[in-house]
């Protein structure tokens, strides 16, 4: 099902309207956006809010469809893929932590009910958290831990792809820079992550390269630009 | 024992009593009072004529028949008055009160509980469905509620590869059973709190107390069954229209109410 020279995903002339806010007419979100998100590395989505950032990220996971043009993961367009087999390859994150009910081995069963106490636990220090946490109830761990949670669930089905969507965006500065190097290891690991954030301060810290959301329009930043990104920061 | 003109005229007092309660206490609702009365009075007066005519010897079974497939779509029209935001409701509420009516209309005339004529088949599909209405606008409510709070987990749960019909299930059987819990509530007290409409009436037009309580009973069991099918296919069916088939949930206007 892939093209191994292929990059990641690829958008060619993507647009995806919205209602407006008013009742007025639907506006482009995204505006014929072309892009490429390479396979190595993390590829930061930065931009203002209301740019476009996450229903770019939505599209990459088949959550939303574009009006118009193709996405293509890995060369082939998303409409020819089983949504459920991609979803499968490429993880998602949410901005707002998404405990299910139940305890964290719950959590991380709903994507494989088979696996043991094992795998469990080797998620779990992967993502830097207890493996005693397993028998508490999801609702009792702080912000940060239950991103983290929301993380290894993720990992659980062994994704290639990990969409990341303003996971810090509700966490403090240190449970901010675990989550921060937690990524990076999975990323060093050969995962292919898309983060979106509009903190220029985290955008230097996690990228590898960054595409510029605004206006409806995706272009790429230069090293320089990261350098420029700093000093708003 | 029969109520004579009268009598019925003299009960108004009773509706007096309500509407000088709200005058009293300033609740401004005396003037929904008496129109609800009246509004009932003549309904059910119209309802009695209509009885009337079909209940005579010469008059085909079929016009009760229309009459029940007149109350489904009223009753299909009143469920989307009462739940607006609800997507496409009057199919989906319709192929419900058809699926409970048909199953309780057969176990009760299939199996001989009640003859088969005017007398019954007009009360017992009004009893059915008029229940089925209630809990179809519940669940309906509840649904678009409940898909419209927990979108973010739903999602979350399509994002790990989960089919719709996996991810919706923990949230559909919530649904289900709030849904379903009044009417549990309600058939485990009949008798001990209150005695039901059914059997009351009937003692007070005469029969004997052990055929009038064996007629609730097989009026309470219809209730519930009608009001558990309609919740079931309104819920599963709903589910289904809340995701594309492409496994994406659907955006959903906010419920209203």
């Amino acid at each position: 099902m892939e093209d191994s020279d292929a990059p990641a995903f690829t958008l060619r002339g993507v647009t995806v309207h919205r209602p407006a806010p008013d009742g007025g007419p639907p506006r482009a979100v995204l505006d014929a956006v072309d892009a490429d998100v390479p396979v190595p590395g993390t590829t930061v989505l930065w931009g203002p809010s209301g740019a476009g950032k996450t229903t770019l990220l939505r599209l990459l996971d088949r959550l939303d469809v574009p009006d118009e043009g193709v996405v293509r993961y890995r060369g082939t367009p998303l409409d020819d893929l089983d949504p459920l087999a991609l979803r499968r390859e490429v993880g998602m994150v949410f901005q707002r932590p998404t405990p299910f009910a139940g305890t964290v081995r719950d959590n991380l069963r709903v994507a494989a009910p088979d696996a043991g106490d094992d795998r469990f636990t080797d998620l779990l220090t992967r993502v830097s958290l207890p493996t005693d946490v397993l028998d508490r109830d999801a609702d009792t761990l702080s912000g940060g831990e239950l991103q983290r949670m929301c993380l290894a669930r993720t990992l659980v089905v062994e994704p290639r792809v990990l969409l990341l969507d303003e996971p810090t965006s509700a966490l403090d500065a240190e449970p901010t820079r675990t989550f921060e190097r937690t990524v990076a290891d999975l990323a060093a690991a050969g995962l292919t992550v898309v983060w979106v954030s509009h903190d220029a301060a985290q955008v230097r810290r996690v990228a590898d390269r960054v595409l510029e959301v605004a206006e409806g329009r995706v272009r790429p930043r230069g090293a320089q630009d990261l350098e420029e990104l700093e000093d708003q920061a | 024992m029969t109520v004579n003109w009268a009598g019925t005229a003299f009960s108004l007092i009773l509706v007096a009593v309500a509407a000088g309660l709200s005058l009293w206490w300033g609740l401004g609702l005396e003037r929904s009072i008496v129109w609800a009365a009246v509004r009932a009075g003549v309904q059910l007066l119209l309802v009695g004529g209509i009885l009337v005519l079909l209940l005579r010897p010469q008059t085909s079974l079929w016009w009760s028949w229309l009459w029940v497939a007149a109350m489904l779509g009223y009753a299909a029209w009143t469920a989307k008055q009462r739940a607006p935001g609800v997507p496409r409701i009057v199919p989906l509420a319709l192929t419900a009160f058809v699926v409970a009516t048909a199953l309780s209309l057969a176990v009760l005339f299939g199996l001989g509980v009640f003859p088969l004529g005017a007398r019954t088949l007009v009360p017992l599909a009004g009893l059915i469905i008029g229940n089925a209405m209630t809990a179809t606008v519940l669940a309906g409510r509840r649904m678009v509620e409940e898909f419209t709070d927990k979108r973010d987990e739903i999602e979350a749960r399509l994002a790990l590869g989960q089919p719709a019909r996996d991810a919706a299930r923990p949230y559909v059987r919530g649904v289900l059973r709030s849904a379903l819990s009044p009417q549990i509530e309600t058939t485990k007290a009949t008798g001990l709190v209150f005695l039901p409409g059914a059997m009351t009436g009937l003692i007070l037009g005469g029969a004997d107390p052990v055929s009038a309580v064996l007629v609730q009973i097989v009026v309470m069991f219809l209730v519930l069954a009608a009001a558990s099918t309609t919740t079931t296919v309104m819920a599963l069916g709903l589910s289904r229209r809340l995701f594309t088939p492409d496994h994406r949930l659907v955006r959903l206007a906010r419920a209203a109410s």
